[in-house]
C-alpha cells in the first residue's frame, strides 16, 4: 500500500492497465509529453510512446469521433477532455454514436472506451472549467456514468470502467485531485459499477452524494451527529448504472433522504432520485426528499463561486430540516 | 521585403469514360471481362433495387428512403476498388448497395428501411460500419479506425463517404485535419451530387471545388467524374493503395447528380428546374458504361434482357425475404448495454409482461 492522492491513483491505474493491455491508448490535448494539464497522464508518454499516448490536435469532437473508430477496431481508447465544460464540443458524437452503436447494430459493433472528464468546481478556475454536467449523460441510454469521490475509489472504478465492455463517462472531481491522500493498493482491483458504497451507517436520515460533494458532505454529517442526528451516508460511485437497491433499502430504514449534488438543481440527478423514492418508497417516508444542489444559475466566475456550490452549512441545514420535518 | 508567394495549389480532374461512352485508353484500367460484367450488373442492381425501394415506400411497405439514382457509379466503383481488408464507412444513400457488395445479405438492407435495427447487424468480417444518419459524423470514425488498423499492423485502409453538404460540417474538418496530422490510411470519397436536400452546392462553400479542401489539410485531393465508374474505380484504388503503403490520406471529389429527391419525403420540383435534371440524365453513369461494354463485345440486347430479368428476380426475392422477417421486439431492450441493468430488466418486463 502507498498513500496517493486522486491524481496519483488515476495515474497509477492508467499505467497499470496500459502495461497489462496493449490495446489501451490514451489520447487528448497535452496528454503526452506534458502529462496533461492536471498531470494525470504524467510519465505515460515516456513509458508507452507516442503511438499509445497521443497528443491530438485541439478538437474535442475530433478526439471523441476518432476514438469511436479506434474502439470499433478493437483498441480501448481513453480520451481525456481537458475540462468537462469543453465536452459539449464532442457531445454529439457521444449521444449520436457512442450511446447507440451497440443497439443499432444489434451488438455487432461496440465502442467501449473511457472518456475522462476533469469536472466539478470549487478550485476557482476560469469559466467553463467548473461544471458538473453528469445529468446530460445519465439521461442517455447506452452510456455509463461514473463519479468517484476518493483516490481508492478512483483507481478501482477506472479499472472496472475499462473492463465493463460499455462506454463510460468518467467524471473526476478536480477539487479532490490533490485534496488528500489515502492508502491505495498497488495491485490491481476493481470496484464494480452500479454498486453504491455505504460510507457510514445511520438511522435518521439517508444522505446520497457522489464526487466532490461526498467529501463536503462528510463534514456536514459530523456536525449533524453532534446535534444528535444519525446520518447514513451513501456514496453512489456510479450514476449509470445506479444502485437503486441500496438507495431503496437505506431510505426504507431511515424514512428520510437528502440528495447533495453540485450540478444545477433542476433536472439534476437528485430529481430522478427523489422521483424514484416517491415511486418505490412513498409509504416508508417520513419527510419529503430534500435536494441540496447548485442553484439554477450559470456558475459564477471564480471570485464569487462559493455562493454556488453546496457547502457544509447548506448541507447541514438540509439534513436538520429533513430530520425535523 | 517584397511580398512573396508562400504556397500555390492545384487540383486535377480525371475522366476516363466520357458521357458518350468513349474511353481514354491511356487511363483505362485493364479489367477482365468478368469484372466488367460484374460492374454492369451491380450498376443495374443499384438502379433497379433503388426504384423498387422507392415504390415500396410509396405503397407503405418501407419507411422514409433516400434514393441513390444517378450516383451508382460511385458506390460500385469505390467499393470494388477497396480491398477486402479495408473498412468502408458509407452514408445512408449508398449503404444498401455497399453492404451487399461486401457480403451483407440483401434482404437485411431492406430491413433497415423497414425500420428494423436488425438490418444493421453487420457481420464484422464484411468490414462495414453502420451508416450515420447525422451528416458527416462517420468521417472521424473512419480516421480513428485507420489509426487503429495501422497500429495493429494490418495493411488496410478505411474508405469514408460523404456528400457535398457534408463538407460543411465540423466533422469533415476534424476528420481531414486528424487524418492529415496522423498520416492515416484513409480515403475520403465525396459524392458531390449538387444538392443537399434543397440547398445547391454553391451555397455550401465558396470553394471552386470540394477537392481543393484537401490542400489546406496537407493531403492529396483529386476531382473525378463521379458518373464514370472507371474513373472512380481508378482514383479510389490508387488512393487506397497509397494509404496502405503509408502515403497518407486522399480526398476524392466525385462529380455526380442526385436524380431523385433527397428522400422519399421531399419533392425536388419545389427547388430545382427539370431542365437541369434532364441535362444530367444525359450524363447517366449506366448508359455510358453500356456503350463501353458494347465496344468490348459484352453488351447486346440479349445480355441486357438477361441482366434485367435476373436483377428483377433478385430484388423481388430480397423483398420477400425481408417481409418474411420477424423481429424479436424484446431486442429493443437487449442491446443498450453489455449487461442489462436491473432498471431496464424491470422496464422490459413492464413493456412486454413477464419474461
Amino acid at each position: 500500500m502507498a498513500k496517493m492522492n486522486m491524481v496519483e491513483a488515476i495515474n497509477a491505474c492508467l499505467a497499470q492497465e496500459m502495461e497489462r493491455d496493449g490495446r489501451i491508448v490514451v489520447m487528448g490535448e497535452d496528454v503526452g509529453i506534458d502529462g496533461g494539464v492536471f498531470r494525470v497522464t504524467e510519465g505515460l508518454f515516456a513509458k508507452f510512446g507516442k503511438e499509445r499516448v497521443i497528443d491530438t490536435p485541439l478538437s474535442e469532437n475530433g478526439i471523441i469521433g476518432t476514438a469511436i473508430g479506434m474502439s470499433a477496431m478493437g483498441l480501448v481508447p481513453i480520451p481525456e477532455i481537458q475540462f468537462q465544460g469543453f465536452d459539449y464540443e464532442g457531445y454529439h458524437q457521444v449521444v449520436q454514436h457512442i450511446a447507440r452503436l451497440r443497439n443499432r447494430t444489434r451488438g455487432s459493433i461496440t465502442v467501449p472506451m473511457v472518456i475522462r472528464l476533469p469536472a466539478s468546481g470549487g478550485i476557482r478556475a476560469l469559466e467553463h472549467h467548473g461544471e458538473s454536467a453528469e445529468s446530460i449523460y445519465i439521461h442517455m441510454p447506452g452510456l455509463c456514468v461514473v463519479y468517484p469521490s476518493s483516490p481508492y475509489d478512483a483507481k478501482g472504478l477506472l479499472a472496472a470502467s475499462l473492463s465493463c465492455g460499455d462506454p463510460v463517462l468518467f467524471f473526476e472531481p478536480k477539487r479532490l485531485y490533490r485534496a488528500y491522500k489515502e492508502e491505495v493498493p498497488e495491485e490491481r482491483y476493481e470496484i464494480p459499477l452500479g454498486k453504491a458504497n455505504i460510507l457510514r451507517e445511520g438511522s435518521d436520515v439517508t444522505l446520497i452524494s457522489w464526487g466532490a460533494m461526498t467529501y463536503v458532505s462528510k463534514e456536514a454529517i459530523e456536525d449533524a451527529q453532534k446535534q444528535g442526528i444519525s446520518v447514513e451516508h451513501v456514496d453512489l460511485r456510479s450514476l449509470s448504472p445506479c444502485d437503486w437497491d441500496t438507495i431503496g433499502s437505506s431510505v426504507k430504514k431511515t424514512g428520510r433522504a437528502v440528495v447533495v449534488h453540485e450540478a444545477f438543481k433542476t433536472l439534476g440527478f437528485g430529481a430522478e432520485i427523489a422521483a424514484r423514492i416517491m415511486e418505490n418508497d412513498f409509504l416508508d417516508m417520513e419527510a419529503p426528499v430534500m435536494r441540496v444542489a447548485g442553484w439554477d444559475i450559470q456558475i459564477p466566475y471564480p471570485k464569487q463561486e462559493e455562493y454556488f456550490f453546496p457547502d457544509k452549512e447548506r448541507i447541514l441545514k438540509g439534513i436538520v430540516k429533513t430530520a425535523k420535518f | 521585403m517584397p511580398i512573396s508567394t508562400v504556397f500555390e495549389g492545384k487540383i486535377s480532374r480525371m475522366q476516363i469514360l466520357d458521357e458518350s461512352g468513349i474511353v481514354d485508353t491511356a487511363l483505362e484500367p485493364k479489367l477482365q471481362t468478368e469484372m466488367l460484367d460484374k460492374i454492369y450488373r451491380l450498376l443495374v442492381l443499384g438502379r433497379v433495387w433503388d426504384k423498387k425501394s422507392l415504390a415500396l415506400q410509396r405503397t407503405g411497405r418501407i419507411y422514409t428512403y433516400p434514393p441513390l439514382e444517378g450516383q451508382e457509379a460511385i458506390s460500385v466503383g469505390a467499393t470494388l476498388a477497396a480491398g477486402m481488408d479495408d473498412w468502408l464507412f458509407p452514408t445512408y444513400r449508398e449503404a444498401s448497395l455497399v453492404y451487399y457488395m461486401r457480403g451483407h445479405p440483401s434482404y437485411k438492407s431492406n430491413l433497415m428501411w423497414m425500420g428494423l435495427e436488425d438490418g444493421l447487424k453487420l457481420d464484422k468480417r464484411i468490414r462495414c460500419f453502420p451508416y450515420a444518419t447525422p451528416i458527416a459524423t462517420q468521417l472521424p470514425h473512419a480516421v480513428g479506425a485507420a489509426y487503429a488498423l495501422r497500429m495493429k499492423g494490418e495493411k488496410a485502409a478505411t474508405i469514408a463517404f460523404c456528400g457535398d453538404g457534408g463538407t460543411s460540417e465540423g466533422d469533415f474538418h476534424d476528420a481531414l485535419n486528424f487524418a492529415g496530422v496522423w498520416n492515416a490510411p484513409c480515403v475520403f470519397v465525396v459524392s458531390n451530387n449538387q444538392w443537399a436536400i434543397s440547398v445547391p452546392r454553391k451555397e455550401q462553400t465558396k470553394s471552386e471545388t470540394l477537392a481543393q479542401k484537401a490542400i489546406a489539410y496537407g493531403i492529396r485531393g483529386i476531382q473525378v467524374d463521379g458518373n464514370d465508374v472507371l474513373a472512380v474505380y481508378k482514383a479510389v484504388k490508387e488512393a487506397a493503395d497509397d494509404a496502405r503503403a503509408g502515403k497518407g490520406p486522399t480526398l476524392i471529389e466525385c462529380i455526380t447528380y442526385r436524380m431523385g429527391p433527397h428522400t422519399s419525403a421531399d419533392d425536388p420540383k419545389k427547388y430545382r428546374d427539370s431542365d437541369e435534371v434532364e441535362r444530367w440524365r444525359a450524363l447517366d453513369p449506366i448508359k455510358r458504361f453500356q456503350v463501353y461494354l458494347l465496344g468490348k463485345g459484352i453488351w447486346n440486347e440479349d445480355y441486357e434482357k438477361k441482366v434485367l430479368e435476373e436483377t428483377a428476380a433478385f430484388v423481388e426475392k430480397t423483398v420477400q425475404q425481408a417481409e418474411a422477417f420477424k423481429p424479436d421486439p424484446k431486442d429493443i431492450f437487449r442491446y443498450q448495454y453489455a449487461r442489462m441493468p436491473k432498471n431496464l430488466e424491470e422496464q422490459m418486463e413492464e413493456c412486454f409482461g413477464s419474461k
